[in-house]
């Protein structure tokens, strides 16, 4: 899909998970993603953050090192 | 001998509810039955039918054909059984010498103004009248009618003006005013059964007349909406559905389930031979207590409409006319493609999309077909594009993703919200069992941006309107919640109970803040804050709270976070557990909670379990012989997004309709057109098929055995009445395309698909046929635990456990009117059409919507110089189409709706590719759009008509 619909997912998945406490959402969001975005989502979630991911709000950043890759 | 189904039991009046006890006796007979029973009824418990017309156990008992007379010791008189209730002790006799001629009289008057052309009638041997005639021993009328209903011309040959013409108009059924004897059947049937007032009595005495709507109306222009509940009220032909006038009586009826809407309504399929007569809606339905809406009752024609593709067809490419072929050629071009797409592109590369509209085994084993053969998780369903929210926010909320209750719920609930939901079009059959409930004094509040016809009707209306700005539902949930919150309306010791109180208190400090106040979020959601406030108290407060909600709910971009907010809104009250209360999503499709159940999603196999989880992968690693791919599959737009990036190559789509249903048409059709083997399994070529190769044709809910789960989670039997007339139940077709593909699937019958589904899944481990057979219906979790399933869910504790509060932070979609698109376009269904079209638009329903229009408010009409009924362009930025303009009311300013039923409308050509933030389910209810006069069709309709016929060319038979 597209970066800009990919990261704008990203973002909506992090508005909602923001308003849990902090650490809770920082998992909320890595959880979610894992769950229900299918490997070539996720992968394409890497290569988005490897080349920058400013677009990303930081609760996504933050949850990167929780998500899983794909393999 | 008649099927002994064709005739159901009938009372003759209603059961009463009393669990007290009384004891009569009716003819020497002792018999006990709850007070308030009619001493018609406890004689019909007794065994013995007292004769009757005006009585039916569908109805409150009226009293008027003075046919039902008992004698009761130490009682003057001969009272109308139906209208006496039993008393302890009560000796009765149906049957004396007085009773029989008194009898025998009235049945003499009744006759005397009838015709008695009985051999050529319509109703001949299903007709009450007769019966009686009958049973009361008539044998001689001695009276002349001088003036009579049913003689055109009287004797001297002038022109009878006490005779009518038959009202043919309405397309389904006739009404014959010479036949009828004014037992008011009909006009009750209409108010107390359906909730619709549209019949009434005109005149008296002699010159009583049955009469629809106004002076002048007849039954198609009058408010009658056709949900058959007269016809089948009358004891006589003066009502009679035209499929008997042209078939004959039915000989045998097979007990099923509807394939329209998620109310499942079960229905008594009447049969000759293998031609269908009519379908009945059946009593003993639990869903449905006997009733139905048009669609079930009278729409089936499409089934045998001259549309339906029987033949397998193939092509190598969409610009090609389709070529008819053999199965066995056109399995092995399907299996051979995809199997060549896999070695090319990956094991990842195609998938399936399940059908809402097929049965439990059938979509079980399209899942399977993409888990076991194809060995992904790709495998969706239209749920995606509807109910998901729920499935998401009930998970997380309350642990599992259905409705709380059953229908039979609402008889007890005082305080009912709708949100975002228009039940009297979209399930027709609820709404009449709502409003039973609402006239007999629940309060209503309507959450919705449109006047829906439940706000004010005849006899109905809503306490409070909350008629919010389309894609504000958080903020008037939340709204909601403050006040319960801040005004202490909530209930503590169901939270402390039955929640985790910390969470609770988290939650309320958050929903407290001022922010969320209805005074605060007044300007963005346009409802008054006085109104809501009012509203919030009633629920809270107000008794029992039910809350029933929709599409309108689920498909924004915070779907998810709204049905949490209702699940938040129901635990703080302690409205949750019991019956009268409860979280009641209106499930769309008739098997959408089943497609769900079986596994359609692409991260979780049958029963909502992740697919990530080993333990529930070996369950069926073990079983089928194969390694379950452990990650999730791709989901609709998913699949459509990677299409077009060209990593996904092959569809197997079994009834849907996704070109049509999905938003962003264009989108949709670019992704279908990228991909090299689409297989189209339906019963017609419908619009995805434009962009197929492979079309197998499908059976219809008549021609197959199964099961369908609706909302209440109820799993209700769908049995084949005639054989099918493309040669295959559905489930034997995927069988066949997966032995193509090389698995070695031996199903013979779906009750073995059903028992691997109990099998394997801890929520159907009851469920089987032979448990069907005995219950009629169980309703999920059916297990050791609940033999008998479970009507009411989280009585004693919630499935998860403690019932979870949270946070539902009110977003703006991004969808925001301006200066190019200043309106807001909502979609939604109308009564007698469903879904796309595909089935309703082919029969007789066409008479009442035979295209989609725009609603529009005056004030917007106006501005654009718009009046009803003229052409107008509607463009978004994803596209634009045309259709006609009705100018109502029922919308706000700067609101416009329309319905997608019509292919030649499209309006999802006008919606967006925004969707849901937790489940991607799009963003059907909110599109900022503009509205302009117009001239004709837009160029993408023009051009989408003229791919479309060149896409459903088949080229003549071979010989």
């Amino acid at each position: 899909m597209s970066p800009d619909k990919l990261v704008y997912m990203a973002n909506q998945i992090a508005r909602f998970m923001e308003t849990k406490p902090h650490a809770e959402g920082v998992a909320g969001v890595a959880s979610h993603i894992n769950d229900f975005w299918e490997p070539r989502m996720r992968k394409q979630f890497f290569e988005i953050l490897e080349t920058g991911g400013d677009g990303f709000r930081p609760l996504v950043r933050e949850a990167a090192k929780q998500i899983r890759r794909p393999v | 001998m008649k099927d002994s189904r064709l005739l159901d039991r009938d009372f003759g009046t209603p059961a009463a509810r009393s669990e007290k006890m009384i004891t009569l006796t009716v003819d020497g007979f002792e018999v006990s039955v709850p007070e308030g029973t009619s001493v018609m009824r406890a004689a019909s418990e007794a065994g013995i039918s007292v004769p009757k017309l005006c009585a039916t156990d569908m109805l409150d008992a009226f009293g008027s054909c003075r046919l039902c007379l008992v004698e009761i010791e130490g009682r003057a008189g001969t009272p109308a059984s139906c209208t006496t209730p039993v008393a302890p002790g009560m000796v009765v006799h149906t049957q004396t010498g007085r009773l029989k001629d008194l009898r025998k009289g009235v049945m003499e008057l009744y006759i005397s103004d009838h015709p008695l052309d009985c051999l050529t009638c319509a109703a001949n041997g299903d007709c009450e009248l007769q019966d009686m005639a009958g049973a009361v021993g008539l044998r001689d009328v001695r009276y002349e009618a001088v003036d009579t209903h049913f003689r055109a011309r009287n004797a001297g040959g002038d022109v009878n003006p006490q005779w009518l013409a038959k009202d043919e108009s309405n397309p389904y059924f006739t009404y014959d005013p010479s036949k009828c004897i004014v037992c008011s059947r009909c006009v009750r049937a209409c108010e107390e059964v359906q909730g619709t007032f549209a019949l009434t009595i005109e005149g008296r005495g002699f010159d009583s007349r049955v009469s629809a709507g106004m002076m002048g109306d007849t039954f198609l222009s009058s408010d009658c909406v056709s949900c058959g509940a007269c016809v089948q009220a009358c004891p006589t032909a003066t009502l009679q559905e035209k499929s008997v006038i042209e078939i004959g009586t039915p000989e045998r009826a097979v007990v099923t389930t509807c394939a329209y809407c998620g109310v499942g309504c079960s229905f008594k399929a009447e049969m000759r031979g293998d031609e269908l007569v009519r379908m009945v809606p059946y009593k003993d339905g639990k869903a449905n207590r006997g009733h139905s809406c048009v669609k079930g009752r009278f729409a089936w024609g499409y089934a045998q409409h001259k549309d339906r593709i029987l033949k397998p067809m193939i092509r190598e490419a969409i610009t090609d006319p389709w070529r008819e072929v053999s199965w066995d050629e056109a399995l092995s071009f399907a299996a051979g493609r995809m199997k060549a797409i896999q070695a090319k592109h990956g094991r990842q590369s195609v998938g399936v999309i399940t059908s809402s509209r097929c049965t439990n085994e059938e979509t079980y084993l399209v899942q399977k077909l993409t888990r076991a053969v194809f060995r992904n998780n790709n495998t969706d369903t239209c749920a995606r594009v509807c109910h998901s929210p729920t499935g998401y926010g009930l998970g997380q909320t309350f642990g599992t993703s259905a409705g709380t209750q059953d229908f039979d719920s609402v008889e007890h609930t005082d305080v009912v919200i709708v949100m975002g939901a228009n039940p009297t079009d979209g399930h027709p059959v609820f709404a009449s069992r709502l409003k039973k409930r609402l006239r007999k004094g629940a309060k209503l509040i309507v959450i919705d941006p449109r006047r829906i016809d439940l706000v004010q009707s005849p006899h109905i209306k809503a306490a409070h309107h909350l008629q919010l700005k389309p894609g504000t539902n958080v903020a008037v949930i939340s709204a909601i919640a403050h006040t319960i919150v801040t005004e202490g309306l909530f209930d503590e010791t169901f939270i402390r109970e039955r929640c985790d109180w910390d969470e609770f208190q988290d939650y309320a400090e958050f929903i407290a803040d001022p922010r969320h106040s209805p005074e605060a979020t007044a300007d963005l959601t346009g409802v008054p804050a006085e109104e809501l406030r009012a509203a919030a108290r009633l629920y809270a407060r107000g008794g029992n709270g039910a809350i029933y909600y929709g599409l309108g709910v689920t498909e924004h971009s915070q779907g998810s976070t709204t049905v949490i907010g209702i699940a938040n809104l129901a635990m703080m009250t302690g409205n949750i557990g019991r019956k009268g209360v409860g979280v009641n999503p209106l499930r769309g499709q008739n098997n959408v909670q089943g497609s769900c159940d079986m596994g359609s999603f692409p991260h979780e196999l049958p029963g909502y379990r992740h697919v990530k989880h080993d333990h529930v992968r070996e369950i069926f690693e073990s079983l089928w012989g194969v390694e379950l791919d452990k990650e999730p599959g791709l989901r609709i737009p998913n699949m459509l997004d990677a299409a077009v990036e060209g990593t996904f190559k092959g569809l197997y789509c079994q009834g849907e309709d996704i070109l049509q249903s999905d938003p962003d048409t264009k989108h949709v059709a670019a992704g279908l057109a990228a991909m090299d083997c689409v297989i189209v399994h339906d019963l017609f070529l419908n619009e995805t098929a434009n962009y197929a190769h492979v079309f197998l044709p499908g059976s219809t809910f008549l021609e197959k055995d199964g099961t369908f789960t609706n909302a209440e989670r109820r799993i209700n039997r769908v049995r084949k009445v005639m054989a099918p007339k493309n040669g295959y139940a559905d489930w034997e077709i995927t069988q066949m395309l997966a032995n193509a593909m090389g698995a070695n699937w031996t199903y013979t019958h779906p009750s073995e698909i059903m028992a691997e589904i109990s099998l394997t899944t801890p929520s159907f481990a009851g469920v089987s046929y032979e448990r069907l057979e005995e219950l009629g219906s169980v309703q999920w979790p059916c297990n050791e635990k609940n033999p008998e399933g479970t009507p009411l869910m989280h009585i004693d504790g919630f499935v998860r456990g403690k019932g979870k509060f949270i946070r539902t932070e009110y977003v703006a979609t991004d969808e925001r009117t301006g200066p190019r698109f200043p309106l807001l376009l909502t979609t939604g269904r109308i009564l007698s059409q469903y879904n796309v079209g595909a089935q309703t638009r082919r029969t007789a329903n066409t008479v009442w919507h035979e295209e989609d229009v725009l609603e529009i408010h005056p004030h917007d009409a106006e501005n654009r110089g718009l009046k009803d009924g003229d052409w107008v362009r509607l463009a978004s930025r994803s596209g634009e189409t045309t259709l006609r303009a009705k100018i109502t009311e029922r919308v706000s300013p700067g609101v416009v709706y329309t319905t997608f039923h019509h292919p030649t409308t499209q309006a999802n050509v006008i919606t967006t590719d925004f969707s849901d933030w937790a489940t991607n389910c799009p963003e059907y209810k909110v599109t900022a759009v503009q509205v302009a006069p117009s001239n004709g069709p837009s160029a993408w309709q023009e051009d989408y008509a003229a791919q479309a016929e060149l896409s459903r060319r088949i080229l003549p038979a071979a010989e």
